[in-house]
């Protein structure tokens, strides 16, 4: 990859446990280009999470940087990092009402608020894509599947065009054919503009992640064992 | 005070006291297992109104603002620490943020009551400054209590969406605006519906105390007017204070929100001492 793709890269993170002060991350580095899908995979707490939750910079690091499009993370706004780099737990965190309601609410935030506006249309043809019509966007949050709730969390992320979707186990929790159509989304949504936008994946599902990929990282104990894949 | 008055002797005291015993047995009688704890807390309770009496007694006498500040200084220190006591979840700064939130709120109320509206002379009477501070103290208090408790409890039970709002690109104020509004609103809530049920269900108790003195209704009515708006203004600034103090804690200038600070109580002595 040259670059001109790169999109964000992680050199040398670092990050300590609250209480203990033990590395839960440990000189991590990478680059995430344009075009890619990279797959994050290791063991049950080798801080697969926590490193995708670093890179939305949910969490603080406590060595090494991040850097989107070859600027600090650090000199950068926040919420302007987490417009661009949008990260997406594995427990679809909805807000009580409505799916609309739901897709509309990050409207209502500073940073989307100057230059978006909810666009109902777009919405639909997201929908469509999963199977879904309409009638699916008055249903409440309690009427939901978990599946439901989750492909209602990556429309509500894909709606805001970010150029980096962080999904932390998305199809965890998933029924096969729902976990087919969160997928296809994701691609869709990758395919749409190939040279502006990148997913990193974090599974547990080996499967899923060469599907899903074109690189794979794979770590264990806070660290990267190497790179494979292409 | 009226010539009505009726000093009460301690054998009038130990009558009253007797209706505990009643309760006690009540108690034994229906099993409810509650005797000891009811008798212990009386007991606790006459001791500490003698002994507070007794110090009042001497602040009274003594008329000097070096006896009434310390004392004032004393009930706010201990109002702090019992409103964090009494909080189901803890973070580390929650008893300096507590003091802050007291301090702020509760003097800033009691001087302006002293100072601005009744305007005493000298301002540091005992009289007029120790009830105030009791009373505006005591709200407050539990204000910050309820406020602090909410507060943890919603960004616990909803972490989740806390994050995925952070996660969108919410600043940590738009992320916070919804636990800190529904933790000022409990804080809040029993001051408001006292103020609303004040005078229908419930005669408040400056106007009761004045009324058993002997003083006219409607003069005792407009120091309980004074003294609501006093206790009302000093649990608002004490619940937003407390509840801006917290949420500076807990969320970072990153716009993070550090959740781990935020844990179960290890209860201390001085928890046993504060609590009922």
């Amino acid at each position: 990859m040259s670059k001109d793709n790169l999109l964000l890269r992680a050199a040398g993170i670092g990050r300590r446990a609250p209480d203990s002060g033990g590395w839960l991350l440990q000189d991590i580095s990478f680059d995430i280009c344009a075009g890619e899908r990279l797959a994050i995979v290791g063991p049950s707490g080798s801080g697969k999470s926590l490193l995708l939750r670093a890179l939305a910079l949910l969490d603080a690091i406590d060595a090494g940087e991040i850097e989107l499009r070859a600027k600090p993370a650090a000199v950068s706004s926040v919420p302007d990092h987490r417009r661009d780099v949008i990260y997406l737990h594995q427990r679809p965190a909805l807000f009580e009402g409505t799916v609309e309601w739901n897709l509309q609410k990050p409207f209502s935030l500073k940073i989307h608020r100057r230059n978006r506006r909810y666009d109902r249309g777009r919405v639909l043809e997201l929908l469509r894509a999963v199977g879904r019509d309409d009638s699916f966007l008055r249903k409440t949050n309690g009427q939901l599947s978990g599946g439901e709730a989750q492909i209602t969390a990556l429309i509500r992320a894909i709606q805001l065009e970010p150029s980096i979707l962080l999904l932390d186990e998305p199809t965890a929790a998933l029924d096969q054919e729902t976990a087919a159509a969160a997928e296809r989304l994701v691609n869709d949504w990758l395919r749409q503009l190939p040279h502006g936008r990148a997913m990193v994946l974090v599974s547990h599902d080996s499967s899923q992640a060469r599907r899903m990929s074109d690189r794979i990282l794979r770590i264990r104990n806070g660290r990267l064992e190497g790179n494979s894949g292409e | 005070m009226s010539d009505t008055y009726i000093n009460l002797s301690w054998s009038q005291v130990a009558w009253a006291s007797a209706l505990v015993v009643v309760n006690a047995f009540i108690s034994v009688l229906i099993r409810l297992g509650l005797e000891r704890r009811l008798v212990l807390a009386a007991l606790r309770m006459v001791v500490q109104l003698i002994l507070i009496g007794a110090v009042l007694k001497w602040v009274f006498s003594l008329r000097q603002w070096y006896a009434v500040v310390p004392l004032m200084i004393a009930m706010s220190l201990i109002g702090s620490l019992a409103a964090v006591q009494q909080t189901n979840r803890r973070y580390p700064g929650i008893w300096l943020n507590s003091i802050a939130a007291v301090f702020a709120s509760s003097w800033l109320m009691i001087f302006v009551g002293i100072l601005l509206i009744v305007r005493v002379h000298p301002w540091y009477s005992p009289q007029y400054a120790i009830p105030l501070a009791g009373m505006i103290l005591g709200n407050t208090l539990s204000g910050i209590s309820l406020t602090l408790d909410r507060f943890a409890e919603e960004l616990t039970s909803h972490r989740d969406q806390i994050e995925a709002f952070l996660a969108l690109g919410a600043t940590r104020k738009e992320a916070a605006r919804e636990p800190i509004r529904k933790a000022v609103t409990t804080g809040m809530m029993p001051t408001v519906n006292f103020m609303v049920l004040a005078g229908i269900v419930t005669l408040p108790g400056t106007m009761t105390g004045q009324l058993l003195a002997g003083v006219d209704p409607i003069s005792a009515v407009k120091y309980q007017i004074v003294i609501m708006f006093l206790l009302v203004s000093g649990t608002a600034l004490g619940t937003v204070g407390i509840a801006i103090f917290a949420y500076r804690r807990l969320f970072n200038s990153r716009h993070q929100f550090l959740y781990w600070l935020i844990s179960q109580p290890d209860k201390s002595r001085l928890d046993g001492i504060l609590s009922p």
